[in-house]
């Protein structure tokens, strides 16, 4: 295969520098939001001490999950030694930084004291599963980092596939971790199963894969650079069986609920009559985040269509965070189950479904974190070179003769 | 599972608590006259530090405690300077509640007091990044306010709710008690008040005497006592978390 020219994107359109301001605006917003909720607490925010995890979690989580699945079109090139992915790393590299970054400010921001941040990064407890985030997170970010400079630097290419093994092995274990922060609530009935880590290895992959999708096609058709169909075409497959995947562990993840009879009260809410988590399970997750992208993968219809690609990705993405919302807000506000037998009230909301409306802080904090992803993307690009100056279907693959279809 | 929690679920009395029940007497002798005692066998100064001799308590009598009272929580307000929030009802600040139990068939209704239960196995401390969340050797799990970075986990992992985030400014308690915006908090059995030989402010405060503090390693205390004869029960008992409050009549 002919070796592919990088370069660095020239960044001086208008159309480069409206999207930097937009992101920035949103970035102001996130940053005011994040200001305004240390000065007066989280009383503004729709949290309270029931739902005690709400929308910036769903972000964060979201982003954390996605930025490991983001790093799977590296991991295909280099780990499983598939040279048409290897023009593709580049950027999936970069990817799952930037989402990283972006989830992780918005979880630190989010906390309750977030100028403690030196205290998270000094003190440990090394039986907690969260202290082992940090340590996973970091490290992520360093372990990518290492391995970009491998693939970008010439001279370490023959590193590269050690690299591309560690950092594959660390995100395996990362989306493990992220998972296992849910797994270990064993109080919780949604949580209490070994089926959490798997799931969001799983959902890493199909969050990642759309994320890189979108970016991929908007930054070539942005740039005016060729961007071949059969890349399009191999990461639409690959998509496609990921939001399959997905639904086949949701699908085992509540039927083997609803063999356990502890958690028929967690099924029967998320199920049928939890009103606003029914219908985002529903029209969110399986619908829009499910049903519908896998139709605009697989059937024929769509078969030469970028815009049902691109609309399909953004779909997942949707349908990715309505699932967050079902795991995070709504494995919350069933009430705990502590006396069977029982009906149960207090004056603290015992035995009732808890309320939760997010705020506009909240979802300004979560969308900050999106555009903090989206400008380390959009600026690495234009100061590294992250992307082949051509990904045209003869450039990408000598074998294709021509494109499965036009653009 | 240690040698000593192991003695303590069984109940029995060790050589070593033996003799250490003897060391508290002496150590409660030389007490200064006046300091309320819960019983000689227990008291220490407030100068040694909290000791795995003991394990600090509750036990809570369902059939004495009366639906609508609460005088427990009031009290509890009162000591640690909660409930003054002016955040919504679902923002507010709950070290202890009152539960009002109704049995499916039966109809029987119990009420109780709920608290943080000082779990022997504490999953707060457990999940608890930087270590915020303690449990003394003593039995009493507490958060200390410097460390929290206000993160809430334990409060995604204490299957009792027992925990709650200070959601706005809040006037710092007292020294004993320091409180802040962003960080959790919870009952802290009254550490204060036990470090000098009382008893928790909630025990003192009901009047129907439903209440019954207590070191569950002493086999001479009333409470050992009461859990060694009568049926008493751990709430969630199958997360086997040993919780050091125990409830009588449920
Ligand atoms: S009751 Fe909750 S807060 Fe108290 S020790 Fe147990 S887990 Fe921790
Ligand atoms: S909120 Fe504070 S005490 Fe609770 S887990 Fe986080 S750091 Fe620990």
């Amino acid at each position: 295969m002919k070796v592919l020219d990088y370069s660095e994107i020239e960044g001086r359109s208008g159309s480069y520098i409206g999207w930097l301001a937009l992101l920035g605006v949103f970035l102001a917003l996130g940053g005011a939001a994040a200001l305004t909720m240390e000065h007066y607490g989280h009383a503004i925010t729709g949290m309270n001490n029931q739902v005690v995890w709400g929308m910036p979690h769903v972000f964060a989580v979201f982003l954390i999950v996605a930025a490991s699945g983001a790093l799977n079109v590296a991991s295909i090139a280099s780990v499983f030694g598939k040279s048409f992915y290897k023009p593709l790393a580049p950027l999936s590299g970069l990817l799952a930084i930037a989402l990283l970054v972006g989830g992780l400010a918005v979880l630190v921001l989010d906390l309750g004291r977030p100028d403690r941040l030196i205290v998270a990064m000094t003190y440990y407890n090394f039986k907690s599963i969260f202290a082992w985030n940090i340590i996973l997170y970091t490290g992520f970010i360093a372990v990518v980092y290492v391995y970009l400079w491998m693939m970008m630097e010439r001279r370490f290419n023959a590193h590269t596939k050690k690299a591309g093994v560690a950092a594959f092995s660390w995100r395996l274990i990362l989306t493990t971790g992220t998972g296992s922060i849910f797994g270990f609530l064993v109080a919780r009935s949604a949580y209490d199963t070994a089926l959490m880590a798997p799931m969001f290895i799983i959902m890493s992959l199909a969050f990642g894969t759309a994320i890189y999708l979108v970016t991929i096609i908007a930054a070539y058709r942005w740039t005016g650079r060729e961007l071949g169909f059969s890349v399009i075409a191999r990461l639409r497959s690959l998509l496609g069986t990921f939001v399959a995947a997905v639904l086949l562990i949701v699908a085992i993840y509540h039927l083997t609920n609803l063999y356990i009879t502890q958690k028929h009260d967690v099924e029967r809410f998320i199920l049928a009559d939890g009103g606003v988590y029914t219908a985002l399970f529903w029209v969110g997750q399986v619908f829009i985040g499910g049903v519908l992208p896998l139709w605009l993968c697989w059937h024929k219809r769509w078969q030469s269509s970028v815009t049902a690609t691109v609309v399909a990705s953004l779909f997942v993405v949707l349908g990715g965070l309505a699932q967050m919302y079902v795991i995070i807000i709504g494995g919350q506000v069933l009430p705990l189950e502590m006396f069977p037998g029982f009906d149960v009230t207090s004056g603290f909301s015992d035995g009732q479904v808890a309320r939760y409306t997010p705020s506009v802080y909240e979802l300004f904090l979560g969308l900050g974190g999106v555009a903090i992803a989206g400008l380390v993307v959009s600026v690495g690009v234009k100061i590294l070179r992250f992307l082949p100056v051509s990904l045209a279907d003869s450039a990408v693959d000598p074998h294709v003769k021509s494109a499965a279809g036009k653009q | 599972m240690s040698e000593h929690q192991e003695q303590e679920m069984e109940g029995g009395l060790s050589r070593r608590q033996f003799v250490s029940a003897g060391a508290a007497v002496a150590v409660g002798a030389v007490l200064a006259p006046g300091v309320f005692l819960h019983s000689v066998a227990q008291a220490r100064s407030p100068a040694e530090g909290a000791s795995n001799y003991q394990r600090w308590g509750l036990l809570i009598d369902t059939n004495k405690c009366r639906t609508g009272c609460d005088d427990c929580v009031s009290a509890c307000k009162k000591e640690n300077g909660w409930g003054n929030e002016q955040v919504r009802d679902e923002q507010k600040v709950q070290w202890i509640r009152k539960v009002d139990l109704k049995e499916h068939h039966t109809g029987r209704e119990v009420s109780l007091p709920m608290m943080c239960q000082h779990c022997a196995e504490p999953p707060c401390v457990d999940v608890c990044p930087t270590g915020a969340s303690f449990k003394r050797a003593d039995g009493i799990v507490l958060v200390d306010k410097h460390i929290c970075i206000g993160c809430r986990y334990c409060m995604m992992a204490c299957p009792y709710k027992a925990r709650s985030f200070v959601h706005e400014d809040v006037i710092h308690g007292d020294a004993y008690m320091p409180r802040g915006k962003g960080t959790v908090e919870s009952c802290t059995l009254c550490v204060h008040r036990v470090d000098k030989g009382q008893n928790p402010a909630c025990v003192e405060s009901c009047k129907e005497k439903a209440m019954t503090f207590g070191d569950l390693n002493d086999p001479k205390s009333e409470i050992a006592q009461r859990v060694s004869q009568y049926a008493t029960r751990q709430i969630r008992a199958d997360l086997k978390l040993n919780p050091g409050v125990r409830y009588e009549g449920i």
